[in-house]
């Protein structure tokens, strides 16, 4: 019995071995292929796009499989539920609201604490009761869809009435892509995610509970309110740092944490965390390299993102839904 | 005799909704830029500017406005479900898509044949909706309008992508956004096909009621239940079609005006095809007039407002009437 | 008069109805019973031309079903489905109303009015008419359902398990009503029973299936026989003469 256990989590484990060295080839693969030109200027600048790409994958798949867990669901993801549709209002609001006092002009890493702090507020005060009131989870995904319509929708109204000195500004921040990676943003999401991560990997036993379902975690003695709150702030500070580095990423969350549990075949968050995260660096940076170097469309990785991903949201919709 | 007892308050609504879009209507000719008091009538000058501009753009706004409502109900009675609308299930997508294939293929192609050619592509982007709601179990009613939000959102993406690799982003942009400040005499004409297909919608309302019967029972009654299911599907693609190729998207008219309204007047379409109808119109002219002012002199686009106005109301109706039931 | 002959159905493989062969005559109320999954619905479906007919014959008053336009099937034959899901923001009258289409085609006249009038009487839902179809009771709503069905006002009447939902009144009512319509105006009932004793007492003749197939047809009386009864329901039951009517006592 025993035995079965741990054969099974060493077969876990020399997933995630594999999974690791695959990731790794990958990133090597990005910085070498196709070496042309001023090689320190290249260098510095894939070494760059690197970055924020493997702390983009680690932040969306860390923080989906948290927010996943709070809401007892594996289709339920951040992204899905409007979270960096959000935060991308929350950045064009502040920049409306403060244009009269040269806040467009200020430090993008003050600029950053200010967005966060009005869009964690925003997503405690929007999915706490929410969940609390536990909707049927189809009016709770259809409700954060619309939500991020909404966003979107007003982001753009906002970005309309702004003054066009204050949109170039916003224009900088808010379409931000693998293509124009702010240095100084760099090392402050980097810091964010490595906390995140730190503090989720300490979690993760309790992560096991919750995904029990609410019922299940209170009974066997979770602060359930206290908990959730908590982890939703974290979900909220690493859909911060990686939308503030490349934009919002519709699907990609679903899609690497999906994949990764198909691979591991587990929930168990001390082997799916990790998965989860290597499965997103692989995803995206070896779609940056493929699309880069075979398909010549070096700078439409989140668009292609978005297509496969909500294909995928449907095939698991679909599949959920005729059960 | 319930005719009778419904009759008095049916009067009242129609009255005050009447009135409403009546005054929007005048308020919509004299708003703008160019500046026009009532009085000024009599000037030539002031009448040749509503003549060109302010009529034309009030006519598009209404026939827009009253076709997508229209197209919004009409796609509800065929998914059988009563949150699902054009733009948010695919089919202005897909429009936007087959605008993009016309243009790519023949740059010079006139209004008529870009609309034509989006038309098709909106057709086969709604049925293909069509067939995969049809397959979702009805007990989850939110499940549909997920499903086509998400739906609109990939075939969005592709378009997006196409667009990106064939730098027609800007001109994608322009049918993504529904706008009417470019609206001039000789620009508009084709949303009269739109409205046409309102009166064709109305000649055949009772027979569109019983698709929402279900099969089961309209084939029961004798219903050709595919042919009104393709006739259907006609009305929206081409309404949908048309008012992408003129205006460009107008997001969740078709939604909001058919829900609000049916509230009082139930699923009939014979008895609430004029009320959505007009709401659809009175909402997309409120709309048009707000983005008028709220930037003076300059224009905010429809369709940002009512993305904004739109996502709300949608929202009341799904939180509002769950804590009621 | 009602002839099926020859007909089979396979869904994804199955078998769901193999080689039936039944004919309803014109007039009376035949009841439909047998266990679970027996292929009395798809039966009835095939019928009502709902379902496309894979092999055999089927003819209502000598009009094959399947090559007949809906419309004028529509005129003879009614079909009320179990849960048809009607979610529809519609009033009881205006549902009820959609029952008079085949004759009218969007134009309600005088007459149409008073059949759909007589139908809301029938069924007791008079008070409700103004009410729409989705704040109703299951029970409620599947009365709405039968009064569609009855406005149709054809000369048959198939009906998949209609008494699903109703309480005992309303159950006993349209059973009735039934019964009525048959003997005084001539209609053909044809209904699917998940109650043996409703059967047992108000119909004429009993058609019996088992696994897709018929395995007892005839009169009421002599259907309902202990011993015919065990073997499509595959456990003894006794049969009694209360108050002149038959009775199987099933609960022992």
């Amino acid at each position: 019995m025993t035995d079965v256990v741990i054969q099974r989590v060493m077969r876990h484990e020399g997933r995630l071995v594999m999974m690791a060295a695959v990731a790794m080839l990958v990133g090597v693969a990005f910085m070498t292929i196709g070496l042309r030109g001023n090689l320190a200027f290249v260098i510095e600048l894939r070494a760059a796009r690197l970055a924020a790409m493997v702390l983009v994958g680690v932040a969306v798949a860390v923080s989906t499989v948290v927010f996943q867990t709070v809401c007892a669901n594996r289709i339920i993801t951040p992204s899905i539920m409007g979270l960096d549709a959000l935060y991308v209002f929350c950045q064009t609001a502040l920049v409306f609201a403060l244009s009269g006092f040269g806040f467009a002009g200020i430090d993008p890493r003050l600029h950053f604490l200010g967005n966060f702090t009005v869009m964690t507020s925003l997503a405690l005060a929007l999915f706490l009761p929410m969940l609390r009131r536990r909707f049927d989870l189809t009016l709770m995904l259809l409700t954060g869809v619309v939500l991020g319509v909404l966003f979107r929708s007003l982001t753009t109204l906002l970005a309309r009435l702004l003054d066009p000195n204050d949109f170039a500004v916003l224009q900088g921040a808010v379409f931000a892509s693998f293509n124009t990676v702010e240095p100084d943003l760099l090392l402050l999401a980097g810091v964010i995610t490595v906390a995140g991560v730190a503090i989720a990997w300490r979690a993760r036993h309790i992560l096991d509970v919750l995904s029990l379902g609410t019922d299940t975690a209170i009974g066997l003695g979770v602060a359930w309110r206290g908990t959730a709150a908590g982890l939703l702030v974290l979900v909220a500070a690493l859909v911060s740092a990686s939308t503030a580095l490349v934009g919002p990423m519709a699907f990609l969350g679903l899609l690497v944490v999906s994949l990764a549990e198909r691979i591991v075949g587990t929930n168990r968050h001390a082997i799916l965390l990790p998965a989860a995260a290597l499965t997103a660096i692989i995803v995206l940076v070896g779609g940056q390299t493929v699309l880069q170097h075979a398909l010549g469309g070096e700078g439409s990785l989140g668009i292609v993102v978005e297509f496969v991903g909500g294909i995928v949201f449907l095939a698991i919709l679909f599949a959920g839904g005729r059960r | 005799m319930t005719a009778g007892s419904l009759g008095s308050q049916g009067f009242a609504y129609r009255a005050v909704g009447a009135a409403t879009l009546l005054a929007l209507f005048v308020a919509s000719l004299f708003v703008g830029v160019g500046e026009l008091a009532i009085g000024s009538l009599a000037d030539p000058e002031a009448l040749r500017l509503i003549m060109i501009s302010r009529l034309p753009r009030t006519l598009a706004a209404l026939l827009a406005g009253s076709a997508l409502a229209i197209a919004g109900l009409v796609m509800q009675t065929l998914a059988r479900n009563r949150f699902v609308e054009p733009s948010t299930a695919g089919t202005a997508q897909s429009a936007a898509l087959g605008i993009l294939v016309v243009t790519l293929v023949w740059p010079n192609a006139s209004l008529g044949w870009k609309a034509a050619g989006a038309a098709v592509t909106a057709l086969a982007g709604t049925s293909v909706f069509l067939m995969l709601a049809h397959r979702l179990p009805p007990t989850q009613p939110f499940l549909v309008p997920l499903f086509g939000l998400v739906y609109g959102g990939v075939i969005g993406a592709a378009a997006t992508f196409a667009a990106w690799h064939l730098d027609l982003l800007q001109y994608l942009e322009v049918w993504m956004t529904g706008e009417f400040s470019g609206i001039l005499r000789g620009r508009y004409e084709l949303l009269w096909v739109a409205g046409a297909l309102v009166v064709l919608a109305w000649w055949t309302a009772d027979r569109l009621t019983m698709l929402s019967l279900g099969r089961d029972v309209s084939i029961g009654l004798g219903l050709n239940y595919t042919g009104m299911l393709r006739l259907g599907l006609v009305i929206v693609s081409a309404i949908t079609a048309l008012t992408v190729v003129v205006v460009g998207t107008i997001p969740f008219v078709g939604l909001v005006a058919p829900n609000i309204v049916s509230r009082f007047a139930g699923e009939n379409l014979r008895h609430t095809l004029p009320g959505v109808a007009g709401g659809g119109a009175a909402l997309v002219l409120a709309c048009d007039i707000i983005g008028r002012l709220i930037r003076f002199p300059y224009e905010v686009p429809v369709g940002t407002i009512l993305g904004v106005v739109g996502a709300v109301l949608f929202l009341v109706l799904l939180l509002g009437r769950n804590s009621n039931d | 008069m009602i002839e099926i002959a020859g007909v089979s159905l396979a869904l994804g493989g199955s078998r769901i109805l193999d080689n039936v062969s039944l004919t309803v005559p014109k007039g009376g109320v035949t009841a439909l019973v047998g266990p679970n999954g027996a292929g009395k619905s798809s039966l009835l479906s095939l019928i009502a031309r709902l379902r496309p007919l894979q092999s055999g014959r089927i003819t209502v008053d000598g009009l094959p079903v399947d090559t007949t336009p809906s419309r004028q099937l529509a005129k003879i034959m009614a079909i009320l489905r179990q849960d048809p899901g009607v979610a529809s923001r519609l009033r009881v009258v205006e549902l009820v109303g959609f029952g008079r289409f085949p004759h009218h085609r969007g134009r309600l006249t005088a007459k149409d009015h008073e059949i759909i009038a007589a139908s809301l009487e029938q069924f007791d839902l008079s008070d409700l008419t103004p009410r729409f179809i989705d704040t109703l009771s299951g029970g409620q709503r599947q009365r709405a359902l039968v009064a569609m069905t009855f406005c149709q006002g054809t000369d048959y009447i198939l009906l998949d398990e209609p008494l699903n939902n109703l309480d005992m009144f309303h159950a006993r009512n349209l059973m009735r009503t039934l019964r009525r319509i048959a003997d005084e105006h001539g209609k053909t009932v044809l209904i699917v029973l998940h109650d043996i004793n409703h059967a047992a007492s108000y119909a004429d003749r009993i058609v019996a299936m088992k696994d897709g197939a018929v395995v007892a047809s005839g009169q009421t009386a002599d259907v309902i026989r202990p011993d015919i009864l065990e073997s499509i329901f595959g456990f003894s039951m006794r049969v009694e003469h209360i108050d002149g009517r038959l009775t199987v006592l099933h609960h022992a």
